[in-house]
């Protein structure tokens, strides 16, 4: 605000020193040129109080007239030169402050400070995006929709207008701004008390290592996440500290390892890791045996590296890398190509080159091949969603909804990652039966998944009954907050206390005040419990079926009119 | 030489001159005051101040400050005096000639206080 004050005040110094000038002639020389009456005798000239009276509705060509009395030749003389002196210095004013608003490093100025005030009286939590393309986007929109603050920072001005015309719940501060620049990182709220995390999410592998480097330096209290696509980049943001790198080929390529190996195992993850509310997404069953994969750039290494442990054999076709199948000459976008390799043969086809029409003539000309093909295609742009669709793939892979799953799952679950990390010695049948209670939940969507911490900040009135009244069990919690006959349509994943760590944890599981409880379920099912566990009233109901405010005089002419019991 | 400096060590000076040119003589006697005066030290006191819009020293900052209370005091003097003839109608009494004087008279201290940061900053500057 202080730099765009002085740089008004400074453009408009000459003006307003013109106008200053032209109003003292002009003020004064009406005070020194004598009137007239209607007699015809002369009279003492204005007074200073009529003059500037006067002088101040002519020079903003407001004009009531002669007033008081009408006035001389002589003063006409005077006020016609006045008027053209006034009129010039005040159109003068007006245009240098207009070219002052129109000028852009003004506009920029202005737009920033709005900017860094805004950040600067966020009172709620809140996450750092660095990019707001597909991915950034994506994770914008869910933070919007679970009511997560967050602030933006992108470089294409396009783009930040384009959230403005969004519908956002919140008003989200963003700034068009390299993201690289630590001053702008500090702006956007990086050494801010309520900041919880930066990501990291920016189509430039080079500003994603600047923008993790830069946070771990300024503010090493707050974790980062950021996306890389290469391993370089990968190694050298590890080497730092970075919280949490996402390569979304390697996370397909262990997403498509597993769906060969453990198909339900995979299909939990999904479902727990999925976008929260989305429709449920198709189950994959991606066949063992021989699988022809085009194109061998980031991506083809990632899924080779993890599909050859499974079992499956693989043909590779890629024009330029020495790794490929060197006797298939072309990129398998040509039938003749794709049958070289065997595809009559083959069980799986993977298009993951980084073109997306190439990608879906390779998958179009094979399922055209062999119509029992397993095929799995790259998409790299959001915009050509529609075509996949219509195609109608056996799996898809679109790394910015990788990225954007994973963050997510990341910041707003972090017990998210135990449980995971739990499953894995768990047997197919397990993981079965968990996914159809997870898909009965909320019909035909995917469940939210989050954490609530039993303790005196995110749930003080369960952490005040657990410490100082009663213990209750989970499934007493677990009640509906309108109905309490009502189960609540959720299911608690896992209770973490202290290190022990409690999985699918029963209805008459005792709760203790500090436990951290990991649930899935609808997303009203969540505003359920929060308010239950925030709020006593709510809380008595409930439990126990108490229903009565909390006020002290109403529980006083309660215990006066119960009868003694 | 430095031409805004002496453009604006002339307006400073000025219009402390003025200023005292209308505060000196008996405070009740409105004969002894010239309202052209006033006038002239109200316009050149309101020209200094412009002069000081965008600077972002220290001792500009300052400069602006006490300008603006010259301003303020003689706008204060001039509203007085306008408001005695005009609407009050009670015309220059002793009473409206000396508040008219020793607001002008408050102007006068924060005119020479300009002047004397105007000198401070010459000194400090040895150029």
């Amino acid at each position: 605000m202080n730099s765009a004050f002085f740089l008004v005040l400074r453009r408009m110094r000459a003006p307003i020193i013109v106008l200053i000038v032209i109003y003292a002639i002009s003020v004064i020389g009406l005070t020194l040129v004598p009137g007239i009456d209607a007699a015809g005798q002369a009279t003492p000239p204005l007074s200073f109080f009529h003059a500037f009276y006067f002088i101040s509705y002519t020079a903003t060509t407001i004009g009531f007239g002669e007033i008081p009395n009408a006035f001389s030749d002589a003063q006409r003389l005077w006020v016609t030169i006045c008027i053209y002196l006034t009129v010039i210095s005040w159109s003068y004013s007006v245009v240098t402050l207009i070219a002052l608003l129109q000028d852009k490093g003004f506009q920029n100025t202005l737009t920033t400070n709005r900017f860094a005030r805004r950040v600067r009286i966020l009172k709620e939590p809140f996450y750092l995006i660095c990019g707001c393309g597909e991915t950034g986007n994506l994770i914008a929109r869910n933070f919007d929709r679970v009511g997560q603050a967050f602030v933006v920072l992108e470089k294409e001005e396009l783009r930040v207008q384009e959230l403005d015309l969004q519908d956002f719940k919140t008003d989200t501060p963003a700034l068009a701004t390299d993201a690289r620049q630590p001053e702008t990182l500090l702006l956007a709220g990086l050494k801010h008390p309520k900041c919880r995390g930066v990501l990291a999410v920016t189509n430039d592998e080079q500003s994603n290592l600047a923008i993790a480097i830069a946070v771990r330096l300024l503010n090493p209290a707050i974790p980062v996440i950021a996306r890389a696509r290469s391993p370089a980049v990968k190694a050298n943001m590890a080497s730092f500290g970075t919280d949490h790198i996402i390569n979304p080929f390697e996370r397909f390529a262990e997403h498509l390892s597993l769906a060969v190996a453990a198909p339900e195992r995979f299909r939990l993850i999904e479902l727990l890791t999925s976008l929260p509310e989305t429709p449920i997404p198709e189950s994959h069953r991606p066949p063992a045996g021989h699988w022809i994969l085009c194109g061998y750039g980031r991506f083809g290494q990632a899924v080779a590296d993890r599909l050859r442990p499974t079992g499956i054999t693989l043909t590779i076709i890629d024009p330029n890398s020495t790794a490929a199948d060197q006797n298939i000459a072309g990129d398998g976008t040509e039938a003749r190509t794709l049958l070289e390799a065997g595809i009559k043969s083959a069980s799986g086809i993977i298009a993951g080159s980084d073109n997306d029409v190439n990608n879906l003539s390779i998958a179009v000309t094979a399922a055209e091949l062999n119509p029992r093909l397993y095929v799995v295609t790259r998409q790299n742009h959001t915009a050509n969603t529609p075509l996949f669709e219509a195609f109608k793939g056996d799996f898809s892979m679109v790394p910015s909804h990788i990225v954007a799953q994973e963050s997510i799952a990341i910041l707003t679950t972090p017990l998210l990652a135990g449980f995971l990390e739990r499953l894995r010695n768990r047997d197919e049948s397990w993981c079965k039966q968990l996914v159809e209670r997870l898909q009965g939940l909320c019909d035909g969507l995917t469940p939210t998944v989050w954490g609530i911490r039993l303790n005196a900040s995110e749930a003080p009135a369960a952490w005040q009954t657990l410490m100082h009244r009663q213990a209750f069990k989970l499934g007493e919690l677990l009640r509906d907050g309108t109905d309490r006959s009502q189960p609540l349509t959720a299911v608690a994943l896992l209770i973490e206390r202290a290190d022990d760590y409690f999985l699918l944890p029963h209805d008459n599981f005792h709760l203790a005040a500090g436990d951290q409880v990991l649930l899935a379920g609808p997303l009203s099912a969540r505003r359920n419990l929060e308010l239950t566990v925030r709020n006593v009233n709510e809380l008595e109901y409930v439990l126990w079926g108490r229903d009565d405010s909390g006020s002290w005089l109403w529980q006083r002419l309660r215990k006066g009119r119960a009868p003694a019991d | 030489m430095n031409l805004e400096k002496v453009i604006f060590g002339f307006f400073i000076v000025l219009a402390a001159t003025l200023n005292f040119g209308f505060f000196i003589g008996d405070i009740g006697r409105p004969e002894l005051h010239n309202i052209y005066e006033l006038a002239a030290a109200l316009v050149v006191s309101l020209i200094a101040t412009a002069l000081k819009f965008g600077d972002r020293t220290q001792i500009g900052a300052i400069h602006l400050s006490t300008s603006l209370v010259a301003d303020l005091q003689l706008i204060a003097a001039a509203i007085t005096w306008g408001v005695a003839e005009h609407i009050t109608g009670v015309g220059m009494t002793v009473h409206v000639t000396s508040s008219v004087v020793s607001l002008s008279g408050g102007a006068l201290v924060a005119n020479i206080v300009s002047v004397v940061i105007l000198i401070i900053e010459t000194v400090m500057l040895r150029r």
